[in-house]
């Protein structure tokens, strides 16, 4: 046990704890046993699916729900039976829940209504936050005469206007349209670093979680199954659910064979050969592993090419996206393996690398290879 | 004509687009006519004939029978009697003569008591059904239903026994009553009815459903993320009440408040049966000047008098709906 306060001391101690928190709905556990620290000023992300419990995560983190087991720390304070309207916490909600009945302004300056503040400085301060989301002009405004993309930035204009501790996003792009989304993912960073506020942002697209977060935690099923930069949980999976939820993979079976230093051979049936992958940590020969390969890791040529981890194939499907193709080639053993080129020259009709049923080369790195032991 | 030269039923993928609607061969003006624009007319033609032939004519015949004059004919009533073809004595009358406007002015403070009262009772009871598991929200909207389904004499008639002198329900009343009173003024029953009381009681619980149903269907719809954001941001459980919720009601208030204060004010049954005679309210008079006294005009006029002060908080409450209309129209 910690005593009361001694989080202060150390440096090292994080903003925000959840220890063993679960939630149960009935006999449904939307939420089990999450572990999870958070630093002051991380843009954190909880990356999943529907139903992976990571809004209910939030809404404990907010005070709408209170966790079935387990405690919540937010700045060395227990959360536990502290209410919503009590906690150093602001929440910028997936529908933006603005008060319909009152202007834009309003709408911000509604939580300051019960902060000790005098009439000029709460104008001041509701002058403040819509500068900072450039909607000084739209103050009087209801928000059904604003864009979307305005509604969403008097929301988290609201959230930010009672400077909280921590700042809960659940879904904030998903009501933008794509070109909006984007310039937001950056103004949304950009705001963050200007207040310091720390973030924690509830997401299924993972391209946002990526972008935005310093770190992300993946979850399933009311679990973390993984928590790590986003290169980190992208580039080293710990898990094929996580290898198979972030990006694309193309999965294989496979035996080691034989570990030397920094190098695993791995007899990949399918592949029909012994791949050179880099090995991970407590590997033996004789362990089956799964490995997973990322389509743009793969190289595609129509040459045989020398080296370690070379494969034919025949191309079955190709699909043009303007700035790259996707490949699906067929392996001699049937698996379909996709490979992402970049067109990095401007391709004519017969300017690809390879068209359908051409038979092709393929080669990888074996630094590219993500051996999976679970 | 499109499709008349088609071979018979062909599939979508073999027979090329058809635009505009199927017609058949054969069809005659009267079909034709019906498919392009009868079907829209007739849909918008039936409220429109409904209101002239039911509202608007008989509303004419009693606008026109006010300035008429009483006469021993049948029906009671003639044009033209006296010299002017208008006999503006019925309207003098309303204003001369103190039964009128007293009976109006009892009838609006009567409806104005039972509309506040449906409201505090029928808007918890609303707030509380939207809050409610769905499986027990429909038996408790169910509940608030079924009386309907009873006749409206009878549950008067149930509401007479409970409040004679004689009933266990008034004998409690009245032991309760007498524990908290001195027993100087203690009595041996409570005069329920034929009181103002009674007709109030009466029209209370004859009319809540008409309150709770359209709060009901208003709070149903309010978003709930709205109650959290205000949570959210600070706000007691009451102060989101205050905030949010009562704000966001308003046309309900007012859906449920025209739809008790309007039938109420012009009741006849409720005040004849548990009210007191002598302070009559406006239905009773008008019931007494068509019937016994065989004043038609006047009846007519003091009809009139109470549409002119009905009319008023409709459009009223009509103005505010066209605005909410139109703002929830501006929304993109």
């Amino acid at each position: 046990m910690v005593e009361p306060g001694a989080e202060r001391v150390g440096t090292v101690a994080p903003f925000i704890r959840i220890e063993g928190v679960g939630k149960r709905f009935g006999s449904f556990r939307a939420v089990e046993n999450v572990n999870l620290t958070i630093d002051r000023g991380e843009i954190f992300s909880l990356l999943g699916g529907s139903g992976c419990g990571k809004t209910t995560l939030l809404r404990m983190l907010a005070g709408f729900e209170m966790p079935t087991e387990g405690r919540i720390f937010i700045d060395g304070q227990d959360m536990a039976g502290i209410p919503a309207y009590e906690r150093p916490v602001n929440m910028m909600f997936q529908s933006y829940a603005l008060f319909p009945h009152m202007s834009v302004a309003k709408n911000v300056g509604y939580g300051l209504k019960h902060e000790p503040m005098t009439g000029p400085q709460r104008a001041d301060r509701v002058r403040e936050m819509l500068d900072l989301v450039q909607l000084g002009p739209y103050a009087e405004r209801r928000p059904h005469q604003i864009s979307g993309g305005q509604r969403q930035r008097v929301a988290l204009a609201r959230a930010l206007a009672r400077a909280p501790k921590l700042l809960l996003l659940d879904e904030p792009l998903a009501a933008l349209d794509k070109k909006l989304r984007e310039h937001t993912q950056f103004e949304l960073m950009n705001i963050q670093e200007k207040t310091g506020v720390t973030f924690v942002v509830v997401t299924h697209d993972q391209e946002e979680a990526m972008i935005l977060s310093s770190r992300v935690a993946v979850m399933d099923k009311g679990r973390i199954r993984q928590v790590g930069s986003p290169t980190e949980v992208y580039e080293y999976p710990a898990s094929r659910f996580v290898a198979d939820f972030i990006g694309q993979a193309t999965f294989f079976d496979g035996v080691v064979r034989s570990v030397e230093g920094p190098v695993a051979g791995v007899e990949v049936g399918a592949l029909g050969l012994e791949v050179q992958a880099r090995a991970v940590p407590g590997l033996v020969a004789g362990q089956a592993v799964t490995m997973a390969l990322r389509p743009e890791k793969i190289e595609i040529m129509r040459e045989r090419p020398e080296g370690p981890n070379v494969v034919a194939g025949a191309v079955e499907d190709l699909g043009y996206f303007g700035n790259h193709s996707i490949y699906k080639v067929r392996l001699p053993g049937g698996e379909i393996l996709s490979v992402l080129s970049a067109n990095a020259r401007r391709v004519g009709e017969s300017g690809r690398v390879a068209v359908w049923e051409d038979s092709v080369w393929m080669r990888f790195d074996p630094a590219a290879v993500i051996l999976l032991t679970e | 004509m499109p499709g008349s030269d088609l071979a018979p039923p062909s599939g979508p993928t073999d027979s090329p687009r058809q635009d505009g609607p199927r017609e058949g061969p054969h069809e005659g003006p009267v079909a034709r006519w019906f498919n392009r624009r009868g079907w829209s007319d007739l849909i918008t033609g039936i409220p429109f004939f409904w209101l002239f032939f039911f509202f608007l004519i008989p509303f004419v015949i009693v606008v026109a029978m006010s300035f008429a004059t009483r006469s021993p004919t049948s029906p009671p009533f003639s044009f033209g009697l006296d010299g002017g073809l208008l006999d503006f004595r019925s309207y003098a009358r309303l204003f001369s003569d103190q039964l009128y406007i007293r009976a109006l002015g009892i009838s609006l403070w009567m409806a104005a008591l039972s509309t506040v009262l449906c409201l505090l009772i029928g808007y918890p009871m609303a707030l509380a059904l939207t809050r409610l598991s769905p499986s027990v929200r429909t038996i408790m909207l169910m509940l608030v239903i079924l009386p309907f389904w009873t006749s409206f004499l009878l549950r008067v008639y149930a509401w007479m026994g409970l409040m004679g002198t004689n009933s266990w329900f008034n004998r409690g009343l009245t032991a309760l009553y007498n524990m908290v009173v001195p027993a100087d003024w203690a009595l041996r029953s409570i005069q329920m009815m034929n009181t103002n009381f009674a007709v109030v009681v009466v029209m209370v619980y004859s009319y809540l459903p008409f309150m709770v149903l359209p709060l009901y269907a208003n709070l149903e719809r309010l978003d709930m993320t709205l109650n959290e954001a205000a949570e959210d941001l600070g706000s007691r459980p009451w102060q989101v009440f205050r905030d949010v919720t009562l704000p966001l009601s308003i046309p309900g208030i007012i859906a449920g408040g025209l739809l008790v204060f309007i039938p109420v004010s012009g009741e006849l049954v409720v005040p004849g049966l548990v009210g007191n005679p002598s302070n009559p309210m406006i239905g009773r008079v008008i019931s007494d000047e068509f019937a016994s006294a065989r004043d038609w005009p006047m009846a007519a006029t003091v009809a009139v008098a109470l549409l002119v002060l009905l009319v008023g908080p409709m459009m009223a409450y009509s103005h505010f709906e066209n605005r909410a209309q139109t703002r929830r129209e501006e929304a993109p």
